[in-house]
């Protein structure tokens, strides 16, 4: 088991930050073997925050990668992703955070 | 005392006709066959001679010894055990599936010597030049009084090794699992068949090809639709082979539903060369298959396809006829896209499933996995690899296309993606003479991951190639080590394209798009004429 929190610079999503408390937090993914779950969150910041919890220890630059690669590529900025992973691979992470970036932007635009 | 006549005379108080009694079978091999005997123990991908094998792993070794096994696949243990009884001297054969680790450990402690490690249609070609069988164990599901064998719908490599023992002088042995007065139809004429016996239980025969689509990944999904976009739809490919993994089952789910919202439907995938995989029973049912001929059948899939003669190719009994030698030429020659998945990938694009210890084979996938150099005849998509693979002022031909799906990390976060492949290590250690390579990187034209599709065909220089590879390679050594800029300009000239540049959205890559979920969905699709085998009875 490892834990880690990294903070990224992103541009702001691009959303209002919902207040807090408001509903929008988004669950998504099953935990299950070689996969994870994520859950999104808005914060006062503009930087992208990840909160990671893994039961494959020793991969943290791989993390520190695909989480930089995903901060680039996405508005996340004021967004936190807790994430409590199973052994998944990148692939599955990057695919992940993509839906779990969509769904917030979906959730948040029905708010 | 060597001709086939003088063999069979040896045995003749032991024959009513061509039928000898169950328990004369260990009698009957400690007969006909002789030391340094060419011997073909039927071992297909799915159905095995496995009581003769058993029969062989109790003959004499005294009298039968120095044989030399030239069959397509060793997956028993019996056909290990009379090597390890010291009565094999040498081996040619195709693939070892489940006693690959056993076999390296024979292999490197000396115990046997290796011929060669084939490629099915090698093999099957071997057997009509100089390694013919002098005696064949094969395995059918029916005989009559007459000796002739009714193999049903896993008839695999049985016409094969029987055509070329019984035509050069050999001895056909074949267990059977009942014995009948009319056969539902004849397979093997009696006359190419020399001692049949009623075998004590029905040969086994393995499920190889059912992939439960629960076990689908949404990562498998979104490299399905890349596939079905890059690859199918722009190349309009239409007469294909798929590999026997998760990611092409992913790639059959998704046909009547991805492809057909795109239009595709008639468009591609309407000819094959396959087993009758479960998976593909939404794609039938929603018209996109026109014609599967296959390798061998599948269990439990036998009333869907006798259910469908205008897809299958089946006898007049209605039953499947399979003929894995004509379906290897029909990938080989008559396929315009072979697309597989594999564990290793180097910075050339040379693909390997071995790993250290473990000596599995080939089986037919490099006949497929390769371009077809004979060939002649024109199709769009050929031309349209060809051409793009084409250097400037060169004779215009054609091109198959082979695509390897790969996702860029494997289980427990191996990377698929190296620098060397495992293969020059297992080279060195069994002593190969050449490093077991699956599918060599001049023959692959496309490479996809989750992060993208690589036309590998449309790359000009070596320097080139190894910047799309490393540019889907994804967050493994070869793929961080990218060369960020060649990559870009590969993207802007479309060698590599991005899900987003193929009009992907990565977040609809969902399993809600494939056409089955489960196993159930599968007998549900198919009206309920496919009958998994227990194992895959999970609900």
């Amino acid at each position: 088991m490892e834990y880690f929190e990294l903070s990224l610079p992103s541009q702001a999503v691009t959303l209002a930050a919902p207040a807090p408390g408001n509903t929008t937090d988004v669950l998504c993914g099953v935990v299950a073997s070689g996969n994870l779950e994520i859950l999104v969150e808005a914060h006062s910041g503009a930087d992208v925050r990840f909160m990671v919890e893994t039961t494959a220890d020793g991969f943290r630059e791989t993390w520190d990668a695909v989480l930089t690669q995903f901060a680039g590529s996405h508005a996340s900025g004021g967004l936190t992703f807790t994430m409590n992973d199973v052994g998944s691979t990148p692939a599955v992470v990057a695919l992940r955070l993509a839906q779990a970036h969509e769904s917030w932007l979906r959730a948040g635009s029905r708010a | 005392m060597n001709t086939r006549k003088e063999r069979l005379a040896g045995i003749s108080h032991l024959l009513n006709g061509h039928h000898v009694a169950t328990d004369r079978m260990v009698e009957v091999l400690d007969a006909l066959i002789r030391p340094g005997d060419r011997l073909c123990v039927e071992g297909n991908n799915q159905k095995q001679a496995d009581w003769l094998a058993e029969c062989l792993a109790k003959t004499n070794p005294d009298l039968v010894h120095s044989l030399h096994l030239v069959q397509s696949v060793l997956a028993l243990p019996e056909h290990l055990d009379i090597v390890e009884r010291g009565q094999v001297e040498r081996l040619d054969f195709s693939f070892s599936g489940p006693q690959a680790g056993r076999l390296a450990r024979l292999l490197e402690g000396g115990k046997i010597k290796l011929g060669a490690i084939h490629t099915y249609l090698e093999l099957f070609a071997r057997y009509f030049v100089d390694l013919t069988p002098k005696v064949a164990l094969v395995a059918a599901q029916m005989a009559d009084r007459e000796g002739n064998l009714y193999t049903g719908p896993n008839t695999e490599d049985t016409p094969a090794i029987v055509e070329a023992t019984a035509f050069r002088d050999g001895i056909v042995i074949a267990q059977v699992n009942q014995i009948v007065d009319k056969l539902p139809r004849v397979d093997i004429p009696a006359d190419w068949v020399h001692v049949v016996a009623l075998a004590p239980r029905p040969h086994y025969v393995e499920p190889l090809f059912t992939r439960d689509p629960a076990l689908i990944t949404e990562v498998q999904v979104l490299m399905g639709m890349i596939a079905i976009r890059g690859l199918y739809a722009e190349y309009g490919v239409t007469r294909l082979n798929h590999g026997i993994g998760f990611d092409t089952a992913a790639i059959e789910l998704l046909l009547p539903t991805y492809a057909e919202s795109l239009g595709l439907k008639d468009k591609i995938c309407t000819h094959w060369a396959l087993n009758p995989h479960p998976t593909l029973i939404p794609a039938i049912e929603a018209g996109f298959v026109k014609s599967v001929h296959c390798f061998g059948s599948e269990v439990g899939m036998e009333d869907y396809v006798a259910a469908h003669p205008e897809v299958f190719f089946l006898g007049p009994d209605g039953s499947l006829r399979s003929n894995r030698a004509f379906s290897q030429a029909a990938g080989h020659y008559a396929c315009d896209l072979f697309i597989g998945s594999t564990l290793q990938v180097d910075l050339q694009g040379n693909s390997s499933t071995a790993t250290r210890g473990r000596i599995t084979g080939f089986g037919g996938a490099p006949n497929m996995g390769a371009d077809a150099r004979g060939r002649r005849h024109a199709s769009p998509a050929w031309l349209r690899a060809g051409a793009e693979s084409a250097a400037p002022g060169a004779m215009p031909r054609g091109r198959k296309l082979v695509a390897q799906t790969v996702e860029t990390f494997r289980e427990h976060n191996a990377p698929t993606f190296v620098e060397r492949l495992d293969a020059w290590d297992l080279q060195a250690s069994a002593n190969l003479e050449l490093p077991p390579v699956m599918i060599y990187g001049d023959d692959l034209t496309h490479l996809i991951t989750e992060e993208g599709i690589a036309h590998l065909c449309r790359c000009h220089t070596p320097q080139e190639r190894e910047q799309a590879i490393r540019g889907v390679a994804g967050f493994t050594p070869v793929g961080l080590a990218r060369d960020a800029r060649a990559v870009e300009n590969l993207r802007d000239r479309g060698i590599i394209q991005r899900p987003a540049d193929l009009g992907i959205a990565v977040s609809d890559a969902s399993r809600d798009w494939l056409a089955a979920r489960s196993i159930k969905d599968l007998v549900k699709a198919s009206g309920g004429r496919y009958k998994p085998p227990m194992q895959f009875r999970n609900w």
